[in-house]
């Protein structure tokens, strides 16, 4: 059952790229753009109504981004970033004293806007789409062949696709209709800078229309991403830029792609998990302009006819993730402060990229993906068909969230609330769909015993134990296995998570795949047996990391 | 979200006790009103006499017993019935409810979901997962999301008499508070809003706790002094309590926390005082609440909280001692002996 699915192919749910959103989206790219200009533009007047407030707005950007491109520059800053901001600066001067209505400076926040907005804007080229998609099956399948079949000339076979790689579950045949319905936002957790490039295949592979996705500027930096990036239908993000006029820029041009019905993905927890933890709280920012897109389409339509937005919680399931010693490391320092202190050591370069891709795909290192159950806006569920379920199995009318005395109305505050209540839900969702590995459960359940052992340390004391003493007796950690094993199959009866197949194998097999996967590329291993079979570590930061994968369970209590 | 589209509609009240009918008629004075009663012979007699519960009611009130009626002709509800009734009438009410709805509720207690197959004496612990205020059994029970409370000092008898009096409308939705204040605002009666739903609850609740204990004091004939003392120990212990259960220190101090507290402890009018007193004064629980019209929640707050104590490790000793007391046959000298004696003297500790 599991094999059939795994080799299922998907057909593409429109025949055409010529009717996928985000294709009509890029050919009226200039209006769209232009569109994105004069919302932002208003939406700006409309909180800065005095002259003097639209003048101090821009003067705080103005500064905010010289220091910007002092303190922080990257190579994808465009090199006329010094002259444009020196320019707006004097043409603010000059109007110090002139005594213009405010005319003036309305048209300086409309260049700010204007240069922002075509920053943002994707590139989607269909052509460069195809390329993009065609070098990465093709690419990859190549490595897939060469190193599983070692046979000469196995280089262009095809016995081996991504499709053996990466496990899809879920429920992707919802997915496949919602999009087709209405506009779908994915939102999937985020562990690896691979995940990017990893959900854009598996959008083309489930047959799905490019989406289109906020992806950081940063990433822009490494070029071979930037290239799949492009193609692949993302707009930028620059997560410095944090000043008003920037963040309104962003947010309405998010929220008209998703009006205009352009299947979005977002990683609503705004940053890689540095902890290894899954996301426990969201970044509502992205998020509520999905909101806002499905009140304004419900405003704008015939009552039964606006199109309706459905949110799929995604994730993504990884025995290695290959920056997890420098997110660590960056989280031990966040938290613990001056009690730690570590090198960074993040891979910024295409050679190390494209090294870790080899790596990564011509070794055994399984990877699935969730696909969550789709939901509306307001958190409910919805079937096949798209319609929302309450949790009595009746069904409801979503558009009637948006009403005050049953007519449609628009409230920041309410649209606010419903989008934090929206994220507790996707969070929920995440440790549904979660899909525990042998991995995690290894790490997870070596990580509590020392903590245990060691109770009286708090962490940093703890990590900072020398590795070589450390020794966990296999058969304590056998029993302990067994036991927290069968707490997260109950937590899997009650639909609280999801495992892994294997980990259903013999106590001694999933002890054995857990350990053997766990971490596996690190040139520190975080659990290793010894010759006597017994438990030991090369790396307590990664191993806290890959135990931290099953925070959020209440499974800590059982030690 | 004009004025004039609420007062177009009429708002119902469901429960027809004394808090209800007097929340009625101050709803009355701006807007057709549905008091709901599950009573038929209630509503027979409101309907002849114009009269309930010691409130003659305002001729825009019509009370009825059709729960369907209520959903399609109103947008906001206010649900005011004993906490122990308060999951099934949301159960019944709940098929007929839409997203479009608004529910204010103006029930200070909690609901209680025991685990499978055990009974209250059964449980030593209980936690936040086992008890829900009220907004969350609305939202557990129904597609409603825009919810909200009403607490603070609201005796009945005195806004019946058309005396000044405030209340709190709590909700994370400012619509909920706008509307809430927009129906109930009079010149009589003053409206505050709160974004602290949950915290705000606790508060009405917990303080029927200390109500209790308060009547006691003055059923042992005790005065302004021991009164003076049990407010604010009462108030730290509320505090304690109330963010175990997650509410915010904020809610405790206002006028649903300290202004509901002192008005409790300092009447007699109040049903939680009431039982204080009588079981200072040597009656038995059983026979006191036998006795009366309606419900203390106080009674029922006690015996879940003490068990959450348990599992929060909080430390509450006037809830733990009037738990004695009303279940355990402490007499209220004794528990107020060990009060006195309490080794733990800190005054303030939680800012």
């Amino acid at each position: 059952m599991a094999e059939k699915q795994k080799k299922k192919k998907y057909k593409p749910i429109l025949p055409g790229t010529q009717d996928w959103p985000v294709v009509r989206l890029s050919k009226n790219r200039k209006q769209f753009i232009e569109q994105v200009i004069n919302n932002s533009t208003e939406r700006i007047l409309e909180e800065n109504k005095g002259r003097e407030d639209l003048r101090e707005v821009i003067e705080s950007t103005v500064y905010l981004e010289k220091l910007r491109i002092k303190q922080n520059p990257w190579k994808v800053d465009p090199p006329d970033e010094i002259r444009f901001w020196n320019n707006i600066r004097n043409e603010l001067l000059d109007l110090n004293n002139s005594g213009n209505s405010g005319q003036k400076e309305k048209e300086i926040l409309r260049k700010i806007v204007s240069r922002y907005a075509n920053e943002i804007a994707g590139n989607f080229k269909k052509s460069r789409y195809k390329m993009a998609r065609e070098i990465i099956k093709f690419g990859f399948a190549r490595l897939l062949n060469a190193t599983r079949v070692k046979r000469f000339g196995a280089f262009f076979r095809n016995e081996y696709t991504l499709r053996d790689k990466i496990q899809i579950t879920g429920k992707t045949g919802q997915l496949r209709k919602l999009a087709r319905i209405g506009t779908v936002v994915m939102v999937p957790t985020h562990f690896s800078n691979l995940d990017s490039i990893l959900i854009g295949w598996i959008i083309h592979s489930l047959g799905l229309p490019a989406f289109i996705y906020g992806a950081g500027l940063n990433l822009f930096n490494i070029k071979i991403l930037a290239y799949f990036m492009n193609s692949l239908g993302a707009y930028k993000v620059d997560r410095r830029k944090k000043n008003p006029i920037y963040l309104e820029t962003l947010k309405v041009y998010s929220k008209l792609a998703i009006e205009e019905g352009a299947h979005s993905l977002f990683f609503p927890g705004g940053t890689r998990s540095r902890s290894g933890r899954i996301e426990s709280s969201l970044k509502l920012g992205l998020l509520g302009t999905a909101m806002e897109a499905q009140r304004s389409l419900y405003e704008n339509s015939k009552p039964g006819d606006a199109r309706k937005i459905f949110i799929v919680p995604v994730t993504i399931n990884y025995h290695f993730v290959l920056e997890a010693p420098s997110l660590i490391n960056e989280f031990l320092k966040r938290e613990g402060q001056e009690k730690y202190y570590v090198e960074n050591d993040e891979y910024d370069s295409s050679y190390k990229m494209i090294k870790f891709l080899i790596k990564f795909f011509t070794k055994g290192s399984d990877i699935s993906v969730s696909i969550g159950q789709g939901l509306d806006m307001l958190g409910n569920y919805v079937d096949k068909k798209g319609r929302s379920i309450d949790q009595h199995g009746r069904f409801i009318n979503t558009e009637e969230y948006f009403m005050t005395s049953r007519t449609i109305s628009g409230d920041a505050q309410r649209e606010m609330e419903y989008t934090r209540q929206l994220s507790e839900i996707i969070i929920r969702e995440y440790h549904r769909i979660n899909c525990v590995f042998t991995s995690h459960l290894v790490a997870f359940v070596a990580f509590r015993m020392l903590k245990e052992k060691y109770s009286r340390m708090d962490l940093y004391d703890l990590l900072r134990l020398p590795e070589e003493d450390i020794v966990i007796p296999y058969e304590e950690f056998r029993k302990k296995m067994e036991e927290i094993r069968d707490h997260v199959f109950e937590l899997k009866k009650e639909g609280r998570v999801n495992t892994s197949k294997y980990l259903h194998d013999p106590i001694d097999e999933v002890i054995k795949f857990g350990l053997k996967n766990v971490g596996m590329y690190h040139s520190k291993r975080p659990l290793l047996q010894n010759k006597a079979g017994d438990i030991i570590t090369q790396d307590l930061n990664t191993l806290y990391y890959y135990h931290n994968r099953m925070h959020g369970y209440e499974l800590e209590k059982y030690f | 979200m004009s004025s004039k589209n609420i007062s177009d509609k009429p708002v119902a009240v469901i429960g027809a006790g004394s808090f209800g009918s007097s929340i009625a008629n101050i709803l009355a004075e701006k807007s057709e009103v549905l008091l709901y009663s599950r009573d038929s012979d209630t509503i027979q007699k409101i309907a002849s006499t114009r009269e309930h519960r010691g409130h003659v009611l305002h001729k825009n009130i019509t009370p009825t017993g059709d729960l369907i009626y209520i959903a399609n002709s109103c947008d906001v509800i206010f649900p005011i019935v004993p906490s122990s009734a308060f999951r099934s009438m949301i159960q019944q009410l709940s098929p007929y409810l839409n997203p479009y709805h608004i529910l204010i509720h103006g029930t200070k207690g909690l609901d209680l979901q025991l685990p499978e197959n055990k009974t209250l004496q059964e449980c030593t612990y209980l936690s936040r997962e086992n008890i829900k205020t009220m907004s969350e059994v609305i939202r557990e029970e129904t597609v409603v999301v825009r919810v909200g409370c009403l607490a603070g000092p609201n005796l009945a008898g005195e806004m019946a008499d058309g005396q000044p009096a405030a209340t709190v409308v709590a909700s994370r939705f400012d619509e909920v508070v706008q509307i809430g204040q927009k129906l109930l605002r009079t010149d009589r009666f003053q409206v505050y809003g709160n974004a602290d739903l949950i915290g705000i609850e606790l508060a009405g609740v917990l303080k029927n706790i200390i109500a209790i204990a308060s009547g006691a004091l003055s059923g042992l004939g005790l005065g302004d002094n021991a009164l003076g003392l049990l407010v604010s120990r009462g108030l730290v212990e509320m505090i304690y309590l109330g963010k175990a259960l997650g509410g915010n220190i904020e809610a405790f101090i206002g006028l649903a926390g300290i202004g509901d507290l002192v008005t409790t402890c300092s009447s007699t009018l109040s049903r939680n005082y009431t039982v204080g007193y009588r079981l200072a004064q040597g009656e038995k629980l059983p026979q006191i609440l036998e006795s009366m019209e309606e419900v203390a929640e106080g009674v029922n707050t006690i015996q879940i909280v003490k068990k959450c104590l348990n599992h929060y490790k909080v430390r509450a000793p006037i809830t733990e001692m009037l738990y004695e007391v009303l279940f355990e046959d402490l007499t209220a000298e004794k528990a107020l002996q060990y009060l006195m004696k309490y080794p733990y003297n800190v005054d303030i500790d939680f800012l």
